[in-house]
């Protein structure tokens, strides 16, 4: 007799990407816990409520709440959407760099620095304008463009006082001037499923911030780029943020492990949310064959 | 369809058929994001504010 996956889904708010997910797991007939990451707790010697999924699918909205999370439960041994180490891969943009450039993958021109004065030595080599970003965040939070040496040395100054010790690790990338968008594509599984553009007059070209949505065609470029992204960081479900260079062509920008799609899903027509299903199903059934 | 007063500004919110518990709503007068805790009876409170890790 077929037994049914028993499926976790952990998240913090009930976005409009949440609620897809749940309506494709009920049309697909699967019903799956709903594990509120303000609710859990994990008994740290006590690992056998939690080895009773046959995956966990991640979508919470708090990175360390989601990284620390799959940590327990991969150590648990449970199969989890993304992993713990693809998470840690992509939630954090240093990581990520690191990732893409060990395995090549075309990216823009970062560095790094420590101190508020390394850090100017290294925005001064990059040249102005550069853009300073926190190594964890999204929406496009916290991201500075610096036009030049003054606002350098202010930006650098209130980072290091007033932020938390992560914001003393200068995250610095060169300026792109891209032609008022960028790309997001959608990767599952070892597929592209489809792509987008996000356009806005603002430099900053993400959704949250206003950005719009429109048809991005699929080409081969865009399709091998971001399945070596995705291989780099470890796979899964992933979105792929792509900026055009002017001299360069495709970069990749940044790699998201626990995507929002209310933008790509009505924009392409392609139901993201039965994707990710399909593929946390995929992940579940593999584990029942083993066991 | 039910009708609760906004927690922050008593302004009346009517929700949706489908409103499911967890959903965001976003109060039409004062523009707070609210959170909705049940169902039956319908109670909403204010949704936490946004973290520095939050994201995607």
């Amino acid at each position: 007799m077929y037994k049914h996956p028993r499926i976790g889904v952990l998240f913090s708010r009930m976005r409009v990407e949440e609620k897809w997910i749940f309506e494709a797991f009920e049309k697909h007939a699967v019903a799956c816990e709903r594990l509120d990451d303000r609710s859990v707790c994990f008994d740290l010697e006590n690992p056998g409520p939690w080895r009773q999924f046959d995956a966990v699918l991640e979508r919470s909205i708090s990175y360390t709440n989601g990284l620390y999370a799959l940590q327990i439960l991969n150590a648990f041994g449970v199969p989890t959407v993304n992993s713990a180490a693809v998470a840690a891969a992509c939630g954090d943009k240093l990581a990520t760099s690191t990732l893409l450039g060990r395995a090549g993958v075309p990216q823009p021109r970062n560095m790094v620095a420590f101190t508020p004065e390394a850090a100017l030595q290294a925005i001064e080599t990059l040249g102005y304008p550069v853009v300073l970003k926190p190594l964890v965040g999204s929406w496009g939070r916290l991201l500075a463009k610096i036009n030049d040496r003054e606002a350098a040395e202010a930006v650098l100054e209130h980072k290091a006082i007033l932020g938390s010790v992560q914001h003393s690790v200068f995250y610095i990338q060169e300026y792109i001037h891209k032609p008022g968008r960028d790309i997001r594509a959608i990767v599952i599984g070892g597929r592209v499923l489809t792509a987008i553009y996000r356009k806005s007059e603002h430099w900053i070209t993400n959704t949250a911030r206003g950005a719009e949505g429109e048809p991005c065609p699929l080409t081969p470029e865009i399709e091998s780029l971001c399945l070596q992204a995705a291989q780099a960081v470890g796979g899964g479900v992933l979105a792929v943020d792509l900026v055009e260079h002017p001299e360069r062509g495709l970069l990749v920008n940044e790699v998201n492990h626990t995507m929002e799609f209310h933008t790509a899903q009505p924009v392409s027509r392609i139901d993201i949310a039965d994707e990710i299903v399909h593929y946390v199903l995929q992940v579940a059934e593999a584990r029942m064959v083993v066991a | 369809m039910a009708t609760v007063p906004c927690p922050e500004c008593s302004a009346n919110i009517t929700l949706e058929s489908k409103t499911i518990v967890g959903e965001i709503l976003v109060c039409p007068d004062c523009g707070v994001e609210l959170e909705v805790k049940s169902l039956d009876p319908v109670t909403l409170d204010l949704a936490p504010m946004t973290q520095e890790d939050w994201g995607e």
